[in-house]
Protein backbone atom coordinates (compact mmCIF):
# COMPACT_ATOMS: atom_id res chain seq x y z
CA UNK A 1 0.00 0.00 0.00
CA UNK A 2 2.69 2.43 1.04
CA UNK A 3 4.72 1.35 -1.96
CA UNK A 4 1.75 2.06 -4.23
CA UNK A 5 1.34 5.57 -2.82
CA UNK A 6 5.00 6.34 -3.37
CA UNK A 7 4.81 5.21 -6.97
CA UNK A 8 1.81 7.43 -7.51
CA UNK A 9 3.83 10.41 -6.20
CA UNK A 10 6.82 9.55 -8.34
CA UNK A 11 4.92 9.37 -11.63
CA UNK A 12 2.44 12.26 -11.26
CA UNK A 13 3.19 14.98 -13.83
CA UNK A 14 1.99 18.47 -14.66
CA UNK A 15 0.34 20.53 -11.94
CA UNK A 16 -0.48 17.41 -9.90
CA UNK A 17 3.21 16.56 -9.96
CA UNK A 18 4.15 20.04 -8.70
CA UNK A 19 1.62 19.84 -5.86
CA UNK A 20 2.76 16.33 -4.98
CA UNK A 21 6.45 17.20 -5.00
CA UNK A 22 5.99 20.28 -2.80
CA UNK A 23 3.39 18.87 -0.40
CA UNK A 24 4.62 15.30 0.09
CA UNK A 25 6.54 15.01 3.33
CA UNK A 26 9.85 14.37 1.57
CA UNK A 27 12.66 15.99 -0.41
CA UNK A 28 11.04 18.30 -2.99
CA UNK A 29 13.48 17.82 -5.86
CA UNK A 30 14.35 14.14 -6.41
CA UNK A 31 17.78 14.98 -7.86
CA UNK A 32 21.33 15.05 -6.51
CA UNK A 33 21.48 17.88 -3.95
CA UNK A 34 24.45 19.39 -5.77
CA UNK A 35 22.39 19.64 -8.94
CA UNK A 36 19.50 21.36 -7.16
CA UNK A 37 21.94 23.77 -5.51
CA UNK A 38 23.71 24.48 -8.81
CA UNK A 39 20.33 25.33 -10.33
CA UNK A 40 19.59 27.68 -7.45
CA UNK A 41 23.03 29.29 -7.79
CA UNK A 42 22.39 29.74 -11.52
CA UNK A 43 19.03 31.29 -10.70
CA UNK A 44 20.79 33.85 -8.49
CA UNK A 45 23.35 34.41 -11.24
CA UNK A 46 20.48 35.01 -13.65
CA UNK A 47 19.39 37.88 -11.42
CA UNK A 48 22.92 39.32 -11.35
CA UNK A 49 23.25 39.29 -15.13
CA UNK A 50 19.61 40.39 -15.40
CA UNK A 51 20.42 43.43 -13.25
CA UNK A 52 23.53 44.23 -15.32
CA UNK A 53 21.64 44.04 -18.59
CA UNK A 54 18.74 46.06 -17.17
CA UNK A 55 21.08 48.76 -15.89
CA UNK A 56 22.72 48.80 -19.34
CA UNK A 57 19.26 49.31 -20.85
CA UNK A 58 18.58 52.12 -18.39
CA UNK A 59 21.79 54.06 -19.05
CA UNK A 60 21.46 53.56 -22.79
CA UNK A 61 17.87 54.84 -22.74
CA UNK A 62 18.56 57.76 -20.44
CA UNK A 63 21.53 59.36 -22.15
CA UNK A 64 20.84 62.19 -24.61
CA UNK A 65 24.23 61.47 -26.25
CA UNK A 66 24.10 58.97 -29.16
CA UNK A 67 25.17 55.40 -28.28
CA UNK A 68 28.27 54.11 -30.16
CA UNK A 69 27.24 51.69 -32.94
CA UNK A 70 28.47 48.23 -31.79
CA UNK A 71 28.51 46.92 -35.34
CA UNK A 72 31.18 49.51 -36.18
CA UNK A 73 33.01 49.54 -32.85
CA UNK A 74 33.53 45.76 -32.95
CA UNK A 75 34.33 45.53 -36.66
CA UNK A 76 37.62 43.95 -37.60
CA UNK A 77 39.43 44.20 -40.93
CA UNK A 78 41.80 41.61 -42.29
CA UNK A 79 43.70 43.86 -44.68
CA UNK A 80 40.59 44.95 -46.59
CA UNK A 81 37.07 46.06 -45.84
CA UNK A 82 36.19 45.93 -42.11
CA UNK A 83 33.83 43.03 -41.34
CA UNK A 84 31.24 43.98 -38.68
CA UNK A 85 31.22 41.97 -35.43
CA UNK A 86 33.35 39.21 -36.94
CA UNK A 87 35.34 38.45 -33.78
CA UNK A 88 32.15 38.40 -31.71
CA UNK A 89 30.59 35.98 -34.21
CA UNK A 90 33.61 33.67 -33.97
CA UNK A 91 33.48 33.87 -30.15
CA UNK A 92 29.78 32.96 -30.28
CA UNK A 93 30.43 29.90 -32.42
CA UNK A 94 33.30 28.83 -30.17
CA UNK A 95 31.14 29.06 -27.05
CA UNK A 96 28.30 27.11 -28.73
CA UNK A 97 30.77 24.42 -29.75
CA UNK A 98 32.07 24.22 -26.19
CA UNK A 99 28.49 23.73 -25.02
CA UNK A 100 28.10 20.90 -27.54
CA UNK A 101 31.22 19.08 -26.35
CA UNK A 102 30.15 19.59 -22.74
CA UNK A 103 26.68 18.16 -23.43
CA UNK A 104 28.30 15.07 -24.91
CA UNK A 105 30.65 14.76 -21.94
CA UNK A 106 27.62 14.76 -19.65
CA UNK A 107 25.96 12.15 -21.84
CA UNK A 108 29.03 9.89 -21.59
CA UNK A 109 29.11 10.46 -17.83
CA UNK A 110 25.84 8.46 -17.62
CA UNK A 111 27.75 5.58 -19.23
CA UNK A 112 30.88 6.28 -17.12
CA UNK A 113 33.06 6.32 -20.21
CA UNK A 114 36.06 7.97 -18.51
CA UNK A 115 38.27 8.49 -21.54
CA UNK A 116 35.53 10.19 -23.58
CA UNK A 117 34.35 12.33 -20.65
CA UNK A 118 37.92 13.48 -19.97
CA UNK A 119 38.77 14.47 -23.53
CA UNK A 120 35.40 16.10 -24.20
CA UNK A 121 35.79 18.17 -21.03
CA UNK A 122 39.35 19.12 -21.96
CA UNK A 123 38.04 20.19 -25.39
CA UNK A 124 35.33 22.24 -23.67
CA UNK A 125 37.92 23.92 -21.44
CA UNK A 126 40.14 24.60 -24.48
CA UNK A 127 37.25 26.26 -26.31
CA UNK A 128 36.54 28.29 -23.17
CA UNK A 129 40.18 29.35 -22.84
CA UNK A 130 40.29 30.45 -26.48
CA UNK A 131 37.10 32.44 -25.89
CA UNK A 132 38.76 34.27 -22.99
CA UNK A 133 41.85 34.81 -25.14
CA UNK A 134 39.77 36.46 -27.86
CA UNK A 135 38.02 38.56 -25.27
CA UNK A 136 41.40 39.73 -23.97
CA UNK A 137 42.30 40.67 -27.56
CA UNK A 138 39.00 42.53 -27.93
CA UNK A 139 39.48 44.43 -24.66
CA UNK A 140 43.07 45.34 -25.58
CA UNK A 141 41.99 46.63 -28.99
CA UNK A 142 39.17 48.66 -27.43
CA UNK A 143 41.33 50.17 -24.68
CA UNK A 144 44.57 50.77 -26.58
CA UNK A 145 43.40 51.51 -30.13
CA UNK A 146 39.88 52.89 -29.69
CA UNK A 147 40.53 54.69 -26.39
CA UNK A 148 37.44 53.28 -24.64
CA UNK A 149 37.43 53.85 -20.89
CA UNK A 150 34.77 53.06 -18.26
CA UNK A 151 34.11 56.80 -17.96
CA UNK A 152 34.48 57.99 -21.56
CA UNK A 153 35.06 57.02 -25.15
CA UNK A 154 35.56 58.94 -28.39
CA UNK A 155 32.55 57.32 -30.15
CA UNK A 156 29.62 58.60 -28.12
CA UNK A 157 27.83 58.08 -24.81
CA UNK A 158 30.24 57.68 -21.89
CA UNK A 159 28.12 54.89 -20.37
CA UNK A 160 29.13 52.58 -23.24
CA UNK A 161 32.49 51.76 -21.64
CA UNK A 162 31.22 51.07 -18.14
CA UNK A 163 28.42 48.84 -19.45
CA UNK A 164 30.76 46.99 -21.78
CA UNK A 165 33.54 46.35 -19.26
CA UNK A 166 31.11 45.41 -16.50
CA UNK A 167 28.97 42.99 -18.50
CA UNK A 168 31.61 41.29 -20.66
CA UNK A 169 34.10 41.39 -17.78
CA UNK A 170 31.74 39.60 -15.44
CA UNK A 171 30.89 37.09 -18.16
CA UNK A 172 34.57 36.54 -18.97
CA UNK A 173 35.22 35.96 -15.27
CA UNK A 174 32.54 33.26 -15.33
CA UNK A 175 34.15 31.64 -18.36
CA UNK A 176 37.60 31.72 -16.72
CA UNK A 177 36.26 30.22 -13.51
CA UNK A 178 34.42 27.60 -15.61
CA UNK A 179 37.62 26.61 -17.41
CA UNK A 180 39.36 26.00 -14.06
CA UNK A 181 36.29 24.17 -12.70
CA UNK A 182 36.06 21.92 -15.79
CA UNK A 183 39.78 21.08 -15.70
CA UNK A 184 39.57 20.09 -12.02
CA UNK A 185 36.54 17.86 -12.66
CA UNK A 186 38.12 16.42 -15.84
CA UNK A 187 41.25 15.52 -13.91
CA UNK A 188 39.16 13.82 -11.25
CA UNK A 189 37.39 11.85 -13.97
CA UNK A 190 40.78 10.75 -15.32
CA UNK A 191 42.12 9.64 -11.95
CA UNK A 192 38.96 7.65 -11.18
CA UNK A 193 37.88 9.86 -8.27
CA UNK A 194 34.20 9.54 -9.26
CA UNK A 195 34.48 5.75 -9.63
CA UNK A 196 35.64 5.58 -6.02
CA UNK A 197 32.87 7.99 -5.05
CA UNK A 198 30.38 5.88 -6.98
CA UNK A 199 28.75 8.87 -8.68
CA UNK A 200 29.42 10.95 -11.79
CA UNK A 201 26.85 13.63 -10.85
CA UNK A 202 29.61 16.25 -10.57
CA UNK A 203 30.18 16.10 -14.34
CA UNK A 204 26.53 16.90 -14.98
CA UNK A 205 26.60 19.70 -12.38
CA UNK A 206 29.71 21.23 -13.95
CA UNK A 207 27.91 20.92 -17.28
CA UNK A 208 24.99 22.97 -15.98
CA UNK A 209 27.37 25.78 -15.01
CA UNK A 210 29.08 25.69 -18.39
CA UNK A 211 25.82 25.77 -20.37
CA UNK A 212 24.70 28.71 -18.26
CA UNK A 213 27.81 30.65 -19.30
CA UNK A 214 26.82 29.97 -22.92
CA UNK A 215 23.24 30.97 -22.16
CA UNK A 216 24.30 34.32 -20.71
CA UNK A 217 26.39 34.97 -23.82
CA UNK A 218 23.26 34.49 -25.97
CA UNK A 219 21.64 37.41 -24.12
CA UNK A 220 24.78 39.58 -24.14
CA UNK A 221 25.24 38.94 -27.87
CA UNK A 222 21.63 39.95 -28.57
CA UNK A 223 21.35 42.97 -26.30
CA UNK A 224 24.83 44.44 -26.26
CA UNK A 225 26.33 43.61 -29.65
CA UNK A 226 23.32 43.37 -31.97
CA UNK A 227 20.87 45.90 -30.50
CA UNK B 1 13.50 5.96 -8.97
CA UNK B 2 14.36 3.29 -11.52
CA UNK B 3 12.18 5.09 -14.00
CA UNK B 4 13.82 8.53 -13.70
CA UNK B 5 17.28 7.05 -14.20
CA UNK B 6 16.16 5.19 -17.31
CA UNK B 7 14.75 8.45 -18.71
CA UNK B 8 18.04 10.21 -18.00
CA UNK B 9 19.99 7.83 -20.24
CA UNK B 10 17.44 7.51 -23.00
CA UNK B 11 18.35 10.32 -25.39
CA UNK B 12 20.94 9.39 -28.01
CA UNK B 13 23.86 11.54 -29.12
CA UNK B 14 21.98 12.67 -32.22
CA UNK B 15 19.78 14.92 -30.04
CA UNK B 16 22.86 16.94 -29.05
CA UNK B 17 24.14 17.16 -32.61
CA UNK B 18 20.75 18.43 -33.81
CA UNK B 19 20.60 21.11 -31.11
CA UNK B 20 24.24 22.00 -31.71
CA UNK B 21 23.50 22.45 -35.42
CA UNK B 22 20.36 24.46 -34.66
CA UNK B 23 22.35 26.79 -32.37
CA UNK B 24 24.92 27.31 -35.14
CA UNK B 25 22.21 28.12 -37.67
CA UNK B 26 20.36 30.45 -35.28
CA UNK B 27 23.61 32.24 -34.39
CA UNK B 28 24.37 32.63 -38.09
CA UNK B 29 20.87 34.07 -38.59
CA UNK B 30 21.25 36.59 -35.79
CA UNK B 31 24.66 37.57 -37.16
CA UNK B 32 23.07 38.05 -40.58
CA UNK B 33 20.57 40.47 -39.01
CA UNK B 34 23.53 42.74 -38.31
CA UNK B 35 25.45 41.91 -41.48
CA UNK B 36 22.49 42.66 -43.75
CA UNK B 37 21.89 45.79 -41.69
CA UNK B 38 18.21 45.26 -40.85
CA UNK B 39 16.90 48.22 -38.83
CA UNK B 40 13.91 49.23 -36.73
CA UNK B 41 11.26 46.85 -35.48
CA UNK B 42 12.28 44.04 -37.87
CA UNK B 43 15.78 44.06 -36.38
CA UNK B 44 14.54 44.00 -32.78
CA UNK B 45 11.97 41.31 -33.52
CA UNK B 46 14.50 39.02 -35.21
CA UNK B 47 17.17 39.56 -32.52
CA UNK B 48 14.70 38.72 -29.75
CA UNK B 49 13.26 35.76 -31.67
CA UNK B 50 16.65 34.11 -32.35
CA UNK B 51 17.78 34.90 -28.79
CA UNK B 52 14.82 33.14 -27.19
CA UNK B 53 15.03 30.15 -29.55
CA UNK B 54 18.71 29.70 -28.68
CA UNK B 55 18.10 30.16 -24.96
CA UNK B 56 15.23 27.64 -25.04
CA UNK B 57 17.34 25.06 -26.90
CA UNK B 58 20.22 25.41 -24.43
CA UNK B 59 18.04 25.23 -21.31
CA UNK B 60 15.70 22.50 -22.57
CA UNK B 61 18.19 20.07 -24.10
CA UNK B 62 21.76 20.93 -23.07
CA UNK B 63 20.74 21.66 -19.48
CA UNK B 64 18.25 18.74 -19.54
CA UNK B 65 15.41 20.91 -18.27
CA UNK B 66 12.79 19.13 -20.39
CA UNK B 67 13.56 15.87 -18.62
CA UNK B 68 13.25 17.35 -15.12
CA UNK B 69 10.20 17.21 -12.84
CA UNK B 70 7.74 20.13 -13.19
CA UNK B 71 8.47 21.18 -9.59
CA UNK B 72 12.13 21.90 -10.45
CA UNK B 73 11.30 23.47 -13.82
CA UNK B 74 8.86 25.97 -12.30
CA UNK B 75 11.10 26.67 -9.28
CA UNK B 76 13.93 27.72 -11.62
CA UNK B 77 12.16 29.24 -14.63
CA UNK B 78 9.33 31.22 -12.98
CA UNK B 79 11.33 33.51 -10.60
CA UNK B 80 13.33 35.19 -13.42
CA UNK B 81 10.00 36.57 -14.71
CA UNK B 82 10.37 39.15 -11.89
CA UNK B 83 13.09 40.67 -14.08
CA UNK B 84 10.40 41.66 -16.59
CA UNK B 85 8.91 43.94 -13.93
CA UNK B 86 12.35 45.42 -13.25
CA UNK B 87 12.86 45.97 -16.98
CA UNK B 88 9.46 47.65 -17.26
CA UNK B 89 10.09 49.94 -14.28
CA UNK B 90 13.56 50.88 -15.47
CA UNK B 91 12.32 51.52 -19.01
CA UNK B 92 9.81 54.01 -17.59
CA UNK B 93 12.55 55.52 -15.42
CA UNK B 94 14.99 55.70 -18.33
CA UNK B 95 12.44 57.48 -20.50
CA UNK B 96 11.75 59.96 -17.72
CA UNK B 97 15.46 60.57 -17.10
CA UNK B 98 16.27 61.31 -20.72
CA UNK B 99 13.28 63.67 -20.87
CA UNK B 100 14.40 65.66 -17.81
CA UNK B 101 18.01 65.68 -19.00
CA UNK B 102 17.08 67.06 -22.39
CA UNK B 103 14.83 69.64 -20.73
CA UNK B 104 17.51 70.63 -18.23
CA UNK B 105 20.30 70.90 -20.79
CA UNK B 106 18.23 73.04 -23.15
CA UNK B 107 16.93 75.23 -20.29
CA UNK B 108 20.34 75.75 -18.68
CA UNK B 109 21.89 76.75 -22.00
CA UNK B 110 18.98 79.17 -22.53
CA UNK B 111 19.43 80.63 -19.05
CA UNK B 112 23.17 80.95 -19.52
CA UNK B 113 22.74 83.03 -22.65
CA UNK B 114 20.02 85.13 -20.97
CA UNK B 115 21.82 85.81 -17.67
CA UNK B 116 25.34 85.49 -19.00
CA UNK B 117 26.68 83.69 -15.92
CA UNK B 118 27.79 80.16 -15.18
CA UNK B 119 25.37 79.55 -12.31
Amino acid sequence: MAQGTQDAIAVADGWDGIVDDWSADKQTFPVHWGKAMMWIFLLSDTFIFGCFLTSYMTVRMSTPVPWPIPSEVFALSFGGQPIPLILIAIMTFILISSSGTMAMAVNFSYRRDKKKIFWLMVATAAFGASFVGMQAFEWTKLIVEEGVRPWSNPMGAAQFGSSFFMITGFHGMHVSAGVIYLLIVANRVRTGFYDRKGSYDTVEIAGLYWHFVDLVWVFIFAFFYLW
Amino acid sequence: MEKTEAVQEEHPLSVYFIVWGALFVLSAFSYMVDYLNFQGYLRWFLIILFMWLKAAAIVAVFMHMRWERPALITAILVPPLCLLILVLLMAVEGGYTVLTREMFFSMSSMLETAIGSGH
